[in-house]
Formats: structure tokens, sequence, C-alpha cells
């Protein structure tokens, strides 16, 4: 069954290198949404909905901790799994995503490998 | 009277850490080699005229700094390139946005290097600028560390600078609050 994926990242680069790793990861991709900051993933996913979530932490206007904070508050899309996928290493932050529901972490700079690895568990 | 401990940044500390960082965005995103050279310390950038492309991140909390990572037009296509895997023969956006993630990605890592020791630290988005003919410049800023970076014939200048913030600045330690 295809799954249909939202991607938010502040850099366009990534969003577009997070998308060619979907595809090499062989995820059975539907349609492929992308969102710059939270704010614009909260309105994307009024209209759309999504088997899964990859989102950067550090990003203008709405981070990805406060993203996540209110996707998991919204019985909605608390289902949803959502990848972090960032630049931010400090352990707090780790934690802290983890402990709001995040499904996974991975680090910047990141391999095609390591994102497949974490998909594997998650979907 | 217990002695102040007083933690230090060492030029060689941020040598290694721009080292280490910048060589595994180089090998692992973009699939290129990357050899550095020893820092060389500056006590003000002076002002020259650049052809180029220019990513500043900037890193807040109870230190400051800056990173500032410079290379040529042909660099900056040729890091897209290999981030994105399409071929570029001008700076377009798509390079800028490129080159501006290699600089968040590098300053990002020195960054949770120095969180170790230095506490929470918290990072700018990315700023790029390209074009010819112009100077950079960071107030207040005396001492940079500069790493030179090579790949092939080309070379990409990382500055870097982190310096006591001069008013406290306490970044909240309960990680929910943090910016970054």
């Amino acid at each position: 069954m295809a799954l249909d994926v939202l991607i938010v990242d502040d850099s366009a680069a990534i969003r577009k290198i997070l998308h060619r790793v979907l595809v090499q990861a062989e995820v059975p991709l539907g349609k492929v949404h992308e969102a710059s900051d939270g704010n614009e993933a909260l309105e994307k996913l009024k209209t759309e909905k999504v088997g899964l979530i990859l989102s950067d932490i550090n990003m203008p206007n709405m981070d990805g901790i406060e993203f996540l904070t209110r996707l998991k508050a919204d019985p909605a899309y608390k289902s949803v799994p959502v990848l972090m996928v960032t630049t931010e290493g400090s352990q707090a932050k780790v934690m802290q995503a983890l402990a709001l529901g995040a499904a996974g972490y991975v680090k910047k700079p990141f391999t095609a490998d390591q994102i497949k690895e974490k998909l594997t568990g998650i979907i | 009277m217990e002695p102040v401990k007083i933690e230090r940044v060492t030029q060689q500390d941020i040598e290694q850490a721009i080292s280490t960082a910048a060589r595994e965005v180089f090998e692992t995103m973009l699939n290129l080699p990357l050899e550095a050279e020893a820092s060389v310390m500056r006590h003000r950038i002076e002002p020259e005229m650049f052809h180029g492309v220019v990513a500043l991140v900037g890193v807040a909390g109870s230190w400051t700094g800056t990173g500032h990572i410079s290379c040529s037009s042909n660099f900056a296509q040729t890091i897209a390139g290999a981030l994105l895997m399409t071929e570029y023969d001008s700076v377009n956006e798509d390079v800028l946005d490129a080159v501006a993630e290699v600089a968040n990605m590098i300053i990002g890592n020195v960054k949770t290097f120095f969180e170790e020791r230095l506490g929470p630290l918290a990072l700018t988005v990315p700023t790029v600028i390209f074009g010819r003919n112009y100077q950079t410049r960071s107030a207040g800023v005396k001492d940079w560390v500069l790493v030179r970076l090579h790949s092939g014939d080309e070379a990409m200048d990382v500055n870097f600078c982190l310096m006591p913030s001069r008013a406290p600045h306490h970044l909240p330690h309960r990680p929910e609050m943090l910016t970054a």
C-alpha cells in the first residue's frame, strides 16, 4: 500500500535529498508533501493525510520540537510516526524529541542506509 | 576557597571540531574528499574584496560566536552538484541552498562538540551571500580561527570565533525551552 509522506525542513536541498533517499530505500511511496517549517506542516496536514513524517528541528517560525508537541497533542495525528532528521546533536534535544513521541532520530550528516535502517523499524 | 575552574576554548579545539565536522559532511553527504590545513589564528579578518559564496551561521548562549564559510562560485556549484546529484553551471537558488545547508551541518556539529563543555548553545538559521566585489565583517570579533579545507583543486575557508557572552545569557536548562 502506498505511503504518503510529509518532509519538513527549511532547506530545499535536504527535502530533495530525503525524497531521493525514500525512493532509494524502496519505501512504497504515494504522494510526497513538503513544508519548510512547523507552521506550514500543520497547514498541510489540514488537507493531506500522511502515514509518515520526516522533520528537522532547527527551523524558523515553528521549530521541530513545537511541531512535534502540537502534532502529538492532536488525536488525529498522534499515531503518525515522526522521524527527526536534524543537525541538532545535543543529547537533551534527542531525549526531548523521543519523550514527545518521535519514532526515531537521525543526525545530519546522514547516509541513505541510516535513514533506511531507521525507517525499517518504523513503517 | 575552591579555585574557579575556567573552561577554555583553544585554537586546537576549534581546529579539531571544524576538521572533523567538515570531513564528515563532505564524505557522508557529498562523497567528496577533504583535506584540512593546519589552522591559523587571525586577530581580525582584513577587509578584502571577495568574489563567491559566503555562508554565515551564528552560535548563541552563554558563549557566542559565528561560523563564516566561504568558497568560490565554482566550488559552490561542485558542492551543490554533489549534494543534489545534479550539474550546475551557475550559482542559482539550489546552489545557495546547498551551501547554506553544508554550512549549517558543519557549524551545527562544531556547536554540538562545544556544548559538552560549555552547556546548551543555540544555532541561527544560516544566511548565504553571493556576489562580486564585496566585503564581510563581524562587529566586535577579534579572534578568528581559520581552517582552510581542500577538495581537489578547490578550497573552502571556515572561519570560526567563539567567546563568552558579554552579558549573562543563559539558555534555559529545561530542554523544551531551547530554541535551537
